[in-house]
């Protein structure tokens, strides 16, 4: 298990990172997001033992990365930004070099080489310089040298970045696969993936963590989360208000779209769970709609990302601008 | 080999390697090849002088490292910083005493080869007449010795910047300014404002002072520590100044 205590770092009077904790254990896929700057890199760098923090305490399965940073080291891979790599090597002899400073040696060496290459699809470029590499090549070179000791922890610092989609898919199944087994961070900004691979996120905004949850949490953070979109055909805008103004689970609506006899409107219950779609659907029914759409908006991440990190002053402003037409029961 | 020997071996492999790999190597070793010959023979007139001794040779060394050893140096760390791979390097499990012997003794052994080569220099004045061997052997032992304050000289200031160009100038002035302490011109010149006492502290910590003792075929115990001292000053100084980087 890692885990974070009380994490400060300071950048002359900036505080980077500001009274983090957090832990993460085998099993779990932890993503790390936050605006550029929140100080995501910085407590990665943290944990791996590259930059000291100026108090808090990280523990790295038994080992405390600051008082036994080698043994801590050990049993850490690490992908830094931007990938970085000795461009005067060939992709073999660059693995073969991070397998042998991680301690593998002959024949567990080599086999240790041949399997992340083989794990990153990097074969026909393993005996490539790697300067003459395309930007995805060198970033999966430098991911191959994170795993290459098969650790039990995995610091990835936007893995994705710079890969095109395919490339994207490969990485983030691999990531998912290996969270079966090992504990791992890693950061990104592209917030579908943290839906895709994530068992876990934290978002991270001027330092502080400002949430944590699952991604389905997190999404249901989101104000329209738990609401109905419901499209019914062969019927007029003033009969669908009626009948939703008089249902009692009902707390309010907003009708989103009309077009001929097409209604499409927002619907928030009063208790959010899974009985309301049914509710609706019958007494739609029993009304004679015929209903087109009905489904239960589950909140959106990115949304939700959004009004958690922007600065307050630009919140205010977003919010006077925002049409919202809410009919109160 | 016990851990840490086995770190260093094997980030002084991948250096070696990467000289090797690239042009630097070669272009280095021809440069120094070729100037070595140039002072010694027509600058110094070898065979005008009619001994057998290979001082025409080692004189020139203080000046001839002066601009070569920091071409070596100026890379170690300032390229680590630029590229990022400090921060892969030293998420290893490898301490930074273990990255800067490993970087430093990679390069040293490079030097050490270029000054090896220049062994037809030895055949020649073996051939040519009758020297004293172990005069030259100590000539090499402080030349070896002086070109590694000099790297670790380019090792310190290649960990202050980024920029390979700064690390070098940096290097290329404190180099001279320590051969200049002990340059029998500057020291007459001293000697009319400064007590004598002054003047000779101040050619003590001159490199050219120490080496000027090797050539005469004396090895002493003060001139290597000298030597070694100022290695390992500027060593634990690049790690200070890597772990004051990483501190922010």
């Amino acid at each position: 298990m890692i885990r974070i205590e009380n994490l400060i770092k300071l950048f002359g009077p900036k505080k980077a990172v500001d009274n983090i904790s957090f832990t993460v254990a085998k099993g779990e896929v932890l993503g790390f997001l936050g605006p550029n700057g929140a100080g995501k890199s910085t407590t990665m760098r943290m944990i791996t033992g590259f930059i000291p923090p100026d108090s808090g305490s990280i523990q790295v399965g038994d080992y405390n990365i600051m008082t036994s940073p080698i043994p801590a080291k050990q049993l850490l891979g690490y992908l830094p930004e931007n990938a970085p790599l000795y461009t005067d090597m060939t992709v073999y002899g660059f693995l073969s070099f991070t397998a042998e400073l991680r301690g593998l040696r002959g024949a567990a060496r080599k086999a240790a080489v041949e399997k992340a290459i083989d794990t990153c699809f990097l074969g026909q470029v393993a005996h490539q310089n790697v300067d003459t590499l395309s930007k995805g090549f060198k970033h999966r070179a430098c991911f191959a040298q994170s795993i290459i000791h098969d650790p039990e922890y995995l610091i990835l610092d936007e893995p994705t970045d710079g890969l095109d989609p395919n490339q994207k898919h490969e990485i983030r199944s691999l990531i998912r696969n290996m969270g079966r087994s090992k504990a791992i961070i890693f950061s990104t900004h592209i917030l579908e993936e943290v839906l895709e691979v994530c068992t876990r996120a934290l978002i991270i905004d001027r330092g502080r963590i400002v949430a944590n949850g699952s991604p389905s949490e997190l999404k249901a953070m989101h104000p329209d989360a738990g609401s109905i979109i419901l499209k019914v055909d062969g019927v007029i805008e003033a009969a669908v208000k009626d009948k939703l103004n008089a249902l009692n689970y009902v707390k309010s609506f907003e009708i989103l779209k009309v077009k001929e006899n097409r209604v499409t409107a927002r619907v928030y219950p009063k208790e959010k769970g899974s009985l309301f779609a049914e509710q609706l659907a019958n007494d739609a029914n029993q009304c004679g709609w015929r209903l087109e759409e009905l489904h239960t908006d589950e909140g959106r991440l990115d949304e939700v990302f959004r009004q958690i990190t922007l600065p307050d002053t630009v919140k205010q402003d977003s919010k006077k601008k925002e049409p919202v037409v809410t009919v109160r029961i | 080999m016990n851990l840490a020997l086995r770190n260093i071996y094997t980030i002084a492999k991948r250096e070696i390697g990467g000289y090797f790999t690239s042009p630097v190597a070669y272009v280095f070793i021809v440069i120094f090849l070729l100037l070595a010959g140039v002072f010694t023979f027509p600058l110094s007139d070898f065979f005008a002088r009619n001994e057998a001794s290979l001082n025409a040779f080692f004189v020139w060394h203080c000046w001839l490292y002066l601009f070569l050893v920091p071409a070596v140096g100026m890379r170690l760390w300032s390229e680590e910083r630029r590229l990022g791979t400090i921060e892969l390097l030293l998420t290893m499990p490898v301490t930074g005493w273990q990255a800067i012997m490993g970087k430093f003794t990679a390069s040293w052994l490079f030097l050490g080869l270029a000054l090896a080569l220049t062994f037809p220099m030895i055949i020649t004045v073996n051939y040519l007449g009758n020297p004293d061997n172990g005069v030259i052997f100590c000539g090499y032992v402080g030349s070896f010795l002086m070109a590694g304050a000099y790297l670790s000289i380019s090792c310190l200031t290649s960990a202050l910047t980024r920029s390979q160009v700064v690390s070098f100038i940096l290097s290329v002035v404190i180099c001279l300014a320590f051969i200049m302490a002990g340059w029998p011109p500057l020291n007459t010149m001293l000697e009319q404002w400064l007590s004598p006492n002054m003047v000779s502290a101040l050619s003590n910590i001159s490199v050219m002072t120490h080496f000027a003792q090797f050539q005469r075929g004396i090895i002493d115990s003060s001139d290597i520590v000298f030597f070694l001292g100022v290695i390992f000053f500027c060593l634990f100084t690049t790690g200070v100044i890597i772990r004051s980087h990483r501190a922010g």
